[in-house]
């Protein structure tokens, strides 16, 4: 790299934003800044918004894929409310972002993409480069398609490969200029194209170009650098939400000894679970691509019966047809995982937005009295945690558990300390044992007979002789496990069910307040909303307000101690991506008038939505 | 919020500690009068070998009463299911010496009960599901011997799906399909293998719906093992359910099974003295295909099949030698000799194939991927990406 001549500014923190059309290839670009970005040492989070057509009609707004990115030396919990940099490859992408760029703000705009077409394509009236109407911000026009061409008019590949590399251009820009390392892209692009060696070298030699050329064409005052974030000590690495979830369910199965088995059948934005579980074969991991999300269900149950940890993920369709094998788990009270990477509904959607909507779902929708434990992740990096809870807690309790994870979570990505695996909370299983399960005066083994703390029954795979047993969706006795219509038996069997889901929250550690612990505003939130909640109480609390925040792990049960938290606040305000429906929750459980801030728009909060509710909600209005 | 509406206490609308309801009281001891309950697993016997050379080595062996759950088999009296179950308790210790390794599954419907009655494992599962639990369970565990039970209803109607998904697949599974052509259960509605016109409950004037042809639509499926039996010819059915059990995949049996309450006599044209001599080809491979105590034998003619009088000029060596492994001749017999009233219905295995099982493979892609990358480390697994460290 030579000696640059362009001034540096040091920032706390930056948030960018590729756009274009998304064919353009604006994901990669953009996962490949996050990786640059996380090994430039900055805290960081991603928020990738894409539409659900593979490739949607070129130049439109609806065709638009964006990538945003927040980070900084300073601790970044969101994707960033407001965008300093927008790097937007044609008109609809600009038109779709511009209100996410701040006054001021920069945008590089790809100008050969700017002409009449383009413009009717994105139905702009005028164009915007030229109109006007960009003057409140730093706007650096480039011939991004004309340089990749002259870059590779010897390479010997079509105009249409040539052009399709012209985001490793920007990507080279971008990098140059926030001094971020280029080697991270270039080994990449080196892996990625390693047996197409024109492909290859034209992208490594774009990438280079784009470096470089912000020096040449001295068009940028300044560069900027970010300095490394005090993270805590220990081995990091970039990770996505839905890498996280598979990973903790890898950790499970090593961690217990019981096969991992999962069944799962396509559907955004959950796939990538799949696709990463089926790689996992050394570990022993069996995965199955279901001919329907029902099938998906019953083949991870019936995994599960024959004693391995049976998961199955999907996102809300998904879910409603699960509801009825998830209540046959709840029935005959095997452990299963089910995971729900959250989507916009109702319905299809829109199935690339996030959402936390499902949460009634989870905690209601199956036919009878049907509780199970509900739990949510909070970070990208928490899925793993989470995930390793609802299989260790399925197993230990002998109950399904729905694993609560949404588009933002699954496609977002932040550093991610490295856990030890031996620092992982014990993973018990405990089978039935032939010699000591309860039997009744002939002998027989009495499979409903339960564990004295947990309620939980004992899990007799089969292949064990003298606990042959039968398991049905039938009502059954509280003892032997057989058929009963007993009236008074089924009132057992339902109080019991549900005591034994309530009594989880006696192994839960104390909720954790953070910020104030008692005061004003409690703001309390459940899911991917942890980072924004966070910020926003930070803000609030700054300027004086005494605000606490608790995040809930677990939606069922709560915690015993939540009651408590709450009672410490004057006021108690619920954000979430959904019509409010932890809302309901907390007033059908606790007789409170807590106040509920629902964005329901397939976008997470902006940090300010929720400091304007804590400030409003302090105030009484 | 005012102190009125602050809740006091540690745990505010609580939910009991343990075993209490919703509403707070505790919740009844387990009733004191259970219901009948499964008597005991009968310990496999231990009986010397008939061996007659006086030597005394003895061998667990197991018997029918073995499998028999003690449960009180709540179908209707007369039902064909009695008979099906009797043949399956009856084979199954010629088929095992572990019963531990045994596990039914079943869907919905009458036929579904059956696991309960089985002194195995098993699940009564969902509506149509069974084959989805199945394969769970046979993908993970492939070293069980796992049947599914099924009726028309459960395998042809809700869990056509999946019926047809498990064949493809080829799960090393025996699939025994109760075909009554009746809803049982819910009390009499046609099914999808009801004939056209049928009067029942929920089609007064007679159903629309062209019935489904079971093996026809499993061949389609490309099933490997196709065959048919019935509820009152034991020793046929339990020949068959042999076969099934030995061949490695998906083993198909289909029994024509009467219920005597909503749909009695469905198949008497085929199971009683007077008309089935006439009116079922028994298939033996490498057979020919003869019926009627040898009066009539089937020939094929061009692509079709055609009925020959052999006690008039015709001899055996006119007729169509049977071939289970003849995927051409199973889609002539699936499709001629089931919707045509001149011909008779075939019975027996009537198409079988060798094909590598689900379960068999995922296990081997299992060893193959781990004996390349030796068996996975958490450790390493976790750091499988760019990393860095802060000091």
């Amino acid at each position: 790299m030579s000696a640059t001549t362009t001034p540096i500014q040091q920032v706390s923190d930056v948030t960018i934003l590729f756009a274009g059309d998304s064919g353009d290839g604006m994901q990669l670009t953009g996962s490949q800044f996050t990786l640059a970005t996380a090994l430039a040492r900055n805290d960081l989070a991603t928020l990738p918004d894409f539409p659900a057509e593979i490739r949607a009609p070129a130049g439109t707004t609806y065709g638009v894929s964006g990538f945003q990115l927040h980070f900084g030396e300073v601790a970044i919990h969101t994707p960033g409310d407001e965008v300093d940099l927008l790097v937007a490859m044609n008109p609809a992408a600009l038109k779709m972002n511009l209100d996410r760029v701040r006054i001021g703000g920069a945008i590089i705009a790809n100008i050969d993409s700017f002409k009449q077409r383009d413009l009717d394509l994105a139905r702009s009236d005028s164009n915007p480069l030229e109109d006007g109407s960009l003057s409140g911000y730093e706007v650096v026009a480039l011939e991004l398609t004309k340089l990749t061409r002259e870059a590779l008019k010897d390479s010997g590949l079509s105009t249409k490969d040539i052009d399709r590399s012209k985001n490793m251009f920007a990507l080279g820009l971008a990098l140059w200029l926030y001094t971020r390392p280029i080697e991270p892209a270039r080994e990449w692009l080196k892996g990625k194209f390693a047996k197409k060696e024109m492909i290859r070298d034209a992208n490594l030699l774009v990438l280079d170009k784009g470096y470089h050329y912000g020096e040449t064409v001295e068009a940028f005052a300044a560069r900027y650098e970010v300095a490394p974030a005090k993270l805590e000590p220990g081995t990091y690495r970039s990770i996505r939400g839905n890498e996280a979830l598979a990973l903790g369910l890898v950790a499970a199965t090593t961690k217990s000894g019981l096969g991992l088995f999962y069944g799962s059948y396509p559907i955004t934005p959950a796939s990538e679970l799949l696709h990463a579980l089926s790689k996992y074969k050394d570990f022993g991991v069996r995965t199955f691509q279901a001919e329907d999300e029902i099938a998906a269900a019953g083949s991870a149950l019936g995994a599960a019966f024959g004693g391995q940890l049976g998961v199955t993920a999907t996102s809300g369709p998904g879910l409603a047809l699960k509801g009825e094998t998830i209540g046959l788990a709840m029935m005959t009270e095997l452990p299963m995982v089910i995971v729900d990477v959250q989507r916009a509904g109702p319905s299809t959607g829109m199935p690339t937005k996030t959402e936390q909507s499902d949460l009634l779902m989870a905690v209601y929708g199956r036919n009878g009295e049907a509780p199970i434990p509900v739990l949510a992740a909070r970070t990208p990096g928490d899925c793993f945690e989470a995930a390793y809870e609802a299989a260790r807690v399925a197993v230990k309790y002998t109950t399904p558990v729905i694993l609560l994870s949404d588009g933002y979570l699954g496609n977002g990505a932040e550093p991610w300390q490295i856990p030890d695996p031996d620092s992982l909370k014990p993973f018990e299983v405990r089978l039935a044992n032939p010699d000591s399960v309860a039997r009744d005066d002939d002998g027989a083994f009495l499979p409903y007979v339960r564990d004295e703390v947990t309620n939980a029954r004992p899990w007799a795979p089969p292949g064990v002789a003298g606990l042959e047993h039968r398991l049905g969706g039938l009502e059954k006795d509280a003892r032997s496990g057989g058929v009963s219509y007993d009236p008074e038996n089924h009132q057992y069997m339902t109080d019991i069910r549900a005591a034994k889901v309530a009594g989880i929250a006696n192994e839960f550690r104390p909720l954790e307040v953070e910020g104030d612990q008692e005061g004003d505003v409690l703001v309390l939130g459940w899911g991917s909303t942890y980072g924004t909640i966070k910020a926003a109480v930070d803000r609030a609390r700054s300027q004086g307000l005494r605000v606490g925040h608790a995040h809930l792990r677990w939606l069922n049960p709560f915690p015993n101690d939540l009651g408590a938290v709450l009672s410490k606040f004057s006021e108690v305000l619920i954000p979430e991506l959904n019509h409010g429906q932890l809302v309901r929750l907390i007033r059908e459980r606790f007789l409170l008038p807590v106040k509920s801030l629902a964005k329901i728009q397939g976008v997470p909060f902006k940090t300010s939505e929720i400091e304007e509710a804590i400030h409003q909600t302090a105030s009484g209005n | 919020m005012s102190d009125n509406n602050k809740p006091k206490g540690v745990k505010p609308a609580g939910l009991p500690k343990k075993a209490a309801g919703p509403k707070g009281a505790k919740p009844a001891r387990p009733p004191a009068k259970l219901g009948s309950r499964p008597a005991a697993p009968p310990k496999a016997r231990i009986v010397p070998t008939p061996s007659g050379d006086g030597d005394s080595t003895a061998l667990p062996v197991l018997t029918k009463k073995d499998f028999d759950s003690g449960a009180d088999v709540r179908w209707c009296p007369g039902c064909g299911d009695y008979a099906i179950l009797a043949a399956v308790q009856r084979v199954l210790p010629e088929l095992t010496e572990k019963k531990e390794d045994v596990v039914f599954i079943s869907g919905i419907g009458c036929s579904s009960r059956f696991p309960y009655y089985m002194n195995t494992y098993g699940v009564h599962s969902i509506h149509g599901r069974a084959p989805t639990l199945a394969t769970g369970l046979k993908a993970s565990r492939p070293e069980l011997d796992v049947w599914v039970i099924t009726g028309d209803g459960d395998s042809l109607s809700i869990g056509a799906g999946h019926f047809t998904h498990v064949l493809r697949r080829n799960l090393n599974v025996q699939i025994i399909l109760f075909n009554n052509q009746i809803y049982g259960l819910t009390k009499g509605q046609y099914s999808p293998t009801s004939e056209v016109g049928k009067v029942t409950s929920s089609t007064p004037y007679g159903s629309l719906d062209h019935p489904f042809n079971p093996l026809g639509l499993a061949l389609g499926a490309d099933a490997t093992f196709l065959a048919r039996t019935l509820d009152r010819d034991p020793k046929h059915m339990q020949a068959i359910l042999r076969r099934s059990h030995a061949h490695q995949g998906t083993g198909l049996v289909e029994v024509y099974q009467n219920c005597n309450i909503f749909n009695d006599g469905a198949f008497f044209t085929y199971t009683e003295r007077d008309s089935k001599a006439l009116n079922c080809v028994f298939l033996e491979h490498g057979e020919p295909l003869v019926y009627d105590e040898g009066k009539k034998g089937l020939k094929l003619d061009g692509l079709k099949l055609r009925s020959i009088d052999l006690t008039n000029g015709s001899s055996t060596s006119d007729c169509l030698v049977h071939d289970e492994k003849d995927r051409t001749l199973a889609q002539i017999y699936t499709q001629q000799l089931m919707w045509n009233d001149d011909l008779p219905r075939p019975f027996g295995v009537i198409y079988t194939e060798d094909r590598p099982t689900y379960d068999s493979l995922l296990q081997a892609q299992v060893d193959e991927v781990t004996s390349k990358k030796g068996k996975g480390d958490l450790n390493a697994l976790l750091h499988a990406a760019n990393t860095w460290v802060i000091e």
